[in-house]
């Protein structure tokens, strides 16, 4: 009798990245970056009715040393354009970022003085959602593309997303 | 705190201050909003707020857009009840250029002014009581902010940004369920009022946290140039639905609820109540909607229907002209305000008679409770602060603009 | 609500020469006044018993400079009374080679942010005033954003965040 026969059914091989892959994927800790409309939507992502706990994601941090994703939900102008940039830069490796909303990803209809036009001006962006402000399904959604990302970075593809 | 008597202490060590900075990005800031306070052991010493991290230019873009560009844009001030935000700027736009907007127009956009007042204050006292550490509330006040949500979405296609309102009226009428879709919501509303208060409103904790902090005097409040809830909280029964009736709120039976003390407690509880009286409100509105159009016939702002463009040169020359320059606003100029959820919102409107706005200022609530927001945590504890900064219902999008 | 003639007639009454014009059609009655004694006209709104301004709602400016008027800058206060529930706006004019004006701080402490608002964005110097820093803009921010000369898109460098992590 072999080992196959022993373990039949309850054993399953794979490697150590791709397991390390799967543990990450399905606990994302976001951190919300909520500056404006597009954090009232995020509240509702997180509430009882769109329940982002389906997803593994539901454990929001406020600091960016306990998080792996940054979600930045809002216009970003000069003025928080440094605190933005540091925030992300005191966040922990692996980390992913999702630029929620018009706003966020292109300054949306405010190009003007005050605004920066796009987040990833000042920082590297993985998923970008569109909406003004994204429903809480585009969050989600989101939050699925992050994960299919983190899978195939594991898989060493890593600029499928 | 100021009475710690640890004999062995050096005397530099009881003396010297810290400066602490809280902010912008911080939970309890909701957003962008910075304070730096200067600490004598927990006790706050002195206080000052900063704002900006959201100044997106508002009142500057106002003046490069036609006059009803303006109205996307007046959704993202008060971002937690934007509707109230357009028929804000409609009507300071109707009242100069001279339009009476029809009577069922009128009475919707009460209804959907009183909505957003609902759904703005779910939000303040759920935000509040999160930052106490209270967080079921928050899931059950939500509930009934999405089931909102559901009807303004049928209302207007958006959750959140609504653009409902035109100028000379409505941007379309409602769907027919409207009725049964407000009563629903009214009902599942009462349910989630009657369970957060039970868990808030005699809560051994949430009251010690609240009561007795933050407290601004009648004389203060006024001085501070507070309005809304905030001011009605320090007992100054002032409400612009009373004192400068529009859309006829004085045929309206509703109380207006005042605070005793002015406390961080009586700011929310005023909240509370007010929200319980908007649904008043709201239930006598659904029994009598006057029949009619939702947009005024006035050819100046209105577009003409369709067989006009297609059977006439001037009904075809009308809409090219309302669709190529915009509406055109004789020149002059209005300061007109109504109650927004977090108090008097108004729009003082400058004209050049052009088809863009010469400028507009925008009158914004909590633009002045946030600037007496040092004056009101000095002398209190740390902890006290977040507590102060939940009951004022900062959104930052009105304070920045 | 319709505007209440004593309130101009009181002005007139008080301050003759200090008035360039009078408007009671509107919504609201408007008086337009010299800048020279802008500031104890204010402290007269507030105090006169049978005005009693006691509160300051709104406090703006206006660039003129595309409407064709001279001075070029106004500054636009809107007052209410609790007590007597009526309304005021009272216009300062300011020359362009003149931007001082005295802070009302002392009178209606609202004033405070409003007029820092309308410092940076209009260059007008609130003297008087106990902290005039920038309120809404960054430190470093050149111009006055809503002057009519200054262009929608004008950008200016992002601020760089400091060393320390």
């Amino acid at each position: 009798m072999g080992t196959k026969d022993i373990f039949a059914g309850s054993v399953i091989t794979t490697k150590v990245k791709e397991v390390v892959a799967w543990g990450r994927k399905n606990s994302l800790w976001p951190m919300p970056y909520a500056t404006a409309c597009c954090g009232i939507e995020f509240m509702g992502t997180v509430s009882s009715y769109f329940d982002i706990s389906r997803f593994g994601a539901e454990l929001v941090r406020f600091s960016p040393r306990q998080a792996d994703l940054l979600i930045v939900l809002g216009t970003i102008n000069y003025k928080q354009a440094p605190i933005l940039k540091r925030i992300y830069d005191q966040m922990c490796e692996p980390k992913w970022v999702i630029s929620a909303g018009a706003c966020a990803s292109s300054g949306g209809f405010y190009n003007n003085y005050s605004v920066v036009q796009g987040i990833d001006e000042i920082i590297p962006v993985d998923v970008y959602v569109p909406g003004c402000p994204p429903r809480p399904e585009a969050i989600l959604n989101g939050i699925l593309k992050i994960q299919e990302k983190i899978v195939k970075e594991a898989k060493g593809k890593p600029d499928a997303a | 705190m100021r009475s710690r008597s640890i004999e062995n202490l050096p005397e530099e060590s009881s003396t010297r201050r810290m400066v602490l900075n809280i902010g912008p990005s911080h939970p309890a800031t909701h957003g962008a909003l910075r304070f730096l306070v200067e600490l004598d052991g927990e006790t706050i010493a002195k206080a000052d707020a900063e704002i900006g991290y959201l100044h997106r230019a508002f009142e500057k873009h106002t003046e490069h857009s036609t006059w009803s560009q303006v109205i996307p844009y007046t959704d993202r001030l008060n971002y937690c009840s934007s509707m109230a935000n357009n028929v804000g700027y409609c009507r300071a736009v109707e009242t100069l250029l001279g339009i009476e907007i029809p009577e069922r127009a009128q009475r919707i956009r009460l209804i959907v002014c009183e909505l957003s007042r609902i759904m703005d204050h779910l939000i303040c006292i759920g935000a509040a009581a999160v930052d106490l550490g209270a967080l079921s509330n928050f899931w059950y006040l939500f509930n009934a902010r999405e089931q909102i949500y559901d009807f303004t979405e049928k209302l207007c296609g958006a959750r959140l940004t609504t653009n409902y309102t035109r100028i000379g009226g409505l941007m379309r009428d409602v769907t027919p369920d409207f009725l049964d879709g407000i009563r629903q919501v009214l009902k599942k509303l009462d349910k989630a009022l009657r369970e957060a208060g039970r868990l808030l409103e005699r809560n051994r904790i949430f009251m010690d946290r609240t009561q007795g902090i933050g407290i601004i005097s009648k004389e203060e409040a006024i001085n501070w140039g507070f309005t809304g809830p905030c001011l009605r909280a320090s007992g100054v029964p002032l409400d612009l639905r009373r004192a400068e009736p529009y859309y006829h709120y004085d045929e309206f039976d509703f109380e207006i609820p005042i605070g005793t003390r002015g406390d961080t407690y009586d700011r929310l509880m005023v909240r509370f109540e007010e929200i319980r009286q908007s649904a008043k409100i709201v239930e006598q509105a659904l029994k009598k909607i006057p029949d009619g159009p939702v947009m005024t016939d006035d050819r100046r702002v209105a577009l003409p229907p369709k067989q006009q463009v297609y059977g006439s040169i001037e009904g075809l020359m009308n809409h090219f002209m309302l669709m190529m320059d915009g509406i055109t606003v004789p020149k002059g100029e209005i300061y007109s305000a109504t109650e927004a959820p977090n108090g008097e919102l108004g729009f003082y409107i400058v004209s050049d008679g052009g088809h863009h706005p010469y400028r507009i200022r925008v009158r914004p609530p909590c633009f002045l409770m946030a600037s007496a927001f040092g004056k009101m945590i000095e002398g209190g504890m740390i902890a006290d602060a977040v507590a102060v900064l939940g009951s004022l219902n900062l959104i930052v999008g009105e304070l920045d603009r | 609500m319709p505007p209440d003639p004593v309130i101009l007639e009181k002005l007139k009454e008080k301050f003759p020469t200090e008035i360039v014009s009078t408007n009671d059609s509107g919504e609201m009655p408007v008086a337009v006044i010299k800048k020279a004694e802008g500031h104890s006209i204010l402290s007269f709104m507030k105090e006169e018993p049978a005005l009693r301004f006691d509160f300051l709602i709104d406090l703006t400016a206006i660039d003129r400079q595309k409407l064709g008027g001279t001075p070029r800058f106004e500054v636009v206060y809107h007052l209410y009374s609790v007590t007597l529930k009526h309304r005021l706006r009272l216009k300062i004019q300011l020359p362009e080679e003149d931007l001082r004006l005295a802070s009302a701080v002392d009178l209606w402490k609202s004033a405070n942010w409003m007029e820092r608002e309308c410092a940076e964005m209009f260059g007008i110097l609130f003297e008087g005033h106990p902290n005039p820093k920038k309120l809404l803009l960054f430190e470093g921010f050149e111009g006055y954003p809503l002057r009519k000369d200054y262009p929608i898109d004008r950008r200016q460098k992002i601020p760089v965040p400091e060393e320390k992590l």
